[in-house]
């Protein structure tokens, strides 16, 4: 078994463990992409889906905010279904009746607790009109905390109560099973919908960055791939992780420009309307212009170049995608050999359940928030600008309870300094 | 069949087939498994009483000391529970085939004390530096990048374990993984939480977490005396006598304890930095006595004609009320997860008790509503007003929020003369 490890990866003839049996079965020279006689048809298929994936998508875009957010919540519905099915094993459910309803109570809580603290705002901003729902909302946003709880609390004793004897270990396990789902599900499906708020770019230009890294990856590896990438994912090759990534840098530079003319992109959503948007645009997206350098500009026609300040931080966002979210991919391969699953459901065809076209996308969507909330909404605070959000989204009780708080600690900061 | 049979007589004895599970109850069987016919108990309880005696004058002294040195005590047990737990589920031979798997558990585990800190104590870290100009632009920077720092921490972390996923070891290693991030949220939000309430006064941890000592211990000696029936199969030696006696006792001992609690300006007074200095603060309305006359039906000889009580007390009841009610699911929580996983103790660091999550598991309970009925009802948080005012805090200077400060007043002020 050492000799046969140290010759070329593609013959394997390693102890038949459960692992090691999946790749016997690609052995001798066909497990790479170039090599695949059946690869012309499966990428028909998989261009087929891509296609109705890209168009539909699209179109979401096109009507607004808030069907982004209602797409995203049905993404996690059939995501969280995908997954809670995946462990459960059904001759022990049906000693439990009812304990599937738990998880979906704990799915119900967490889209409540999520969602209460993200659209809150925007929430309270759609029913100023009317002082009577006002009220009410204003109150319900005011307890949302300590009724998701309430709720929590509730499940929790569920659980503790249905215990069954033998049947501890499973039901323990599907509990911790539940959290880690719903955790990996919201975590990233909320701070989703909380940059398609601050503006549908923030979320349009991650997520078609991971599609064309994908994409630029998968063609790349079908005409040059030679060199496998890692052991998880053997049809993954290195000139396809190079080639995707100089692809998605380039495309970042370029789609942050095109992309950030449009208002309905840039402009941030304040209430829950879906009509038209109008705003001034951020000093972000304003073209600085930067003369070329004269043996530049005698090869070609552009005297000065156009460069909007976002298009930089779309490289930081470019450098991600190709380096680190395809991680997302290796760990979802990882979970799946490690309980020897082949895919996560069997929704899209020829590229599996929604879960295995999200793996890298959940990635890209938590480190965009962070980045934005770090880099982007830091860099534009200003005295100007936060004043102006005072006025705008607070009520007048609000703005002065405000008003003392800062008082306190601006007085306590002056007591300690001198 | 003769299993049916067995199972229809008094709990007391059972001929049930024998799984693993039952051969603890088994052994327990023919009358001896209640606490009251327990010949062992006089001796146990003795040994129970000694490590508690320890554990209140240890938690006493540390009280005294103040909000620094309770945060510590606090992060030295998260650190002691989580090792309980990483360890538990842990099978030695299989991780010698991994080095540096363990050294992982431990980079998220920093990775979150940073994260959670940071964020909680941040604005104290402010206020304590602000007489060293640079150290308070130092510090400023830090928070402002605390989030994406612990992002990086801890996709590092993530990348890491993906790169060292062994062939034959991945259904192991997905385990570990999923069972350190369920561990390191079980005890940082409620560490977090707690060290939270800390700093708005120790009043509301101290209060919660004796509500809880009371409540186990009165539950201990009402199961000792007049224990006759068994609560909840997942604990044996519980009964409803112990359980209802407890209640009423937490409750009596919320309402007594708040007002003798309220007294004193160490533990009602909240603490804006991180000095272990004396604290001088306005108790405010919550710590006022207000003061009732006794209505005419109490009988005659109550000594009091009128009474003083706190606006607090009633605050304290709903916390003596979820003590009593809800806290001790967390113990059979515990239990029903060591049954599940055929483990005695989480460890054995507490002579009689078991380990420290033992003694922890309906504190984490605890502190957890605590901290959020804290900040629903007592404070009244107002989620727009902290973000804003967090965003003032970690993004503008000094000079900054002062300029806001005077400019927000000028528009208030022109607002209320508007309105009048």
């Amino acid at each position: 078994m050492q000799n046969s490890g140290s010759q070329t990866p593609r013959i394997r003839h390693r102890k038949r463990s459960s692992e090691g049996f999946q790749e016997a079965s690609k052995a001798n020279g066909s497990h790479l992409l170039v090599h695949d006689q059946n690869k012309y048809r499966s990428m028909l298929i998989r261009t087929y889906s891509t296609v109705w994936m890209i168009g539909g998508f699209a179109l979401v875009i096109y009507m607004g905010h808030l069907y982004i957010a209602a797409m995203i919540v049905v993404i996690q519905i059939f995501m969280a279904k995908e997954l809670f099915n995946l462990l459960r094993r059904s001759h022990e459910d049906r000693q439990l009746p009812g304990f599937r309803m738990l998880n979906w109570h704990f799915f119900f809580t967490a889209m409540l607790f999520v969602y209460g603290r993200i659209l809150s705002q925007q929430l309270v901003n759609t029913v100023t009109t009317d002082m009577v729902l006002y009220k009410l909302v204003s109150k319900l946003v005011k307890y949302h905390m300590i009724a998701c709880y309430a709720l929590y609390i509730a499940g929790f004793v569920w659980f503790i109560v249905t215990l069954k004897k033998k049947m501890y270990k499973y039901q323990f396990s599907q509990y911790a099973w539940t959290h880690m789902i719903l955790i990996v599900v919201f975590t990233q499906s909320a701070f989703t919908v909380a940059n398609i708020f601050e503006g549908i770019f923030w979320f349009l230009l991650p997520a078609t960055l991971i599609v064309i890294n994908d994409i630029a990856a998968y063609i790349f590896g079908f005409f040059f791939g030679r060199t496998p990438l890692i052991k998880l994912s053997p049809k993954k090759t290195w000139e396809g992780f190079i080639g995707a990534s100089f692809t998605t840098m380039i495309s970042a530079f370029l789609l942050a420009s095109i992309m950030g003319r449009f208002q309905w992109l840039t402009c941030p959503r304040k209430d829950l309307s879906t009509g038209w948007l109008q705003c001034d645009p951020d000093p972000f997206f304003r073209p600085e212009y930067y003369t070329l350098p004269r043996w530049f500009s005698q090869l070609f026609p552009w005297k000065e170049v156009a460069i909007m300040p976002v298009q930089w931080h779309a490289l930081c966002l470019g450098l991600f995608a190709s380096i680190i979210a395809p991680f997302g991919g290796f760990f979802a391969s990882g979970f799946k050999r490690a309980f020897k699953i082949k895919d996560f459901g069997d929704s899209i065809p020829g590229h599996g359940g929604i879960t295995d076209r999200m793996d890298c996308q959940m990635v890209m969507a938590v480190f965009a928030y962070i980045y934005h909330q770090s880099f982007v909404v830091a860099m534009n605070l200003s005295v100007e600008t936060i004043l102006g959000q005072i006025l705008m989204n607070l009520t007048l009780e609000e703005q002065q309870s405000l008003f003392m708080k800062l008082g306190q600690i601006i007085n306590e900061t002056m007591t300690a300094q001198s």
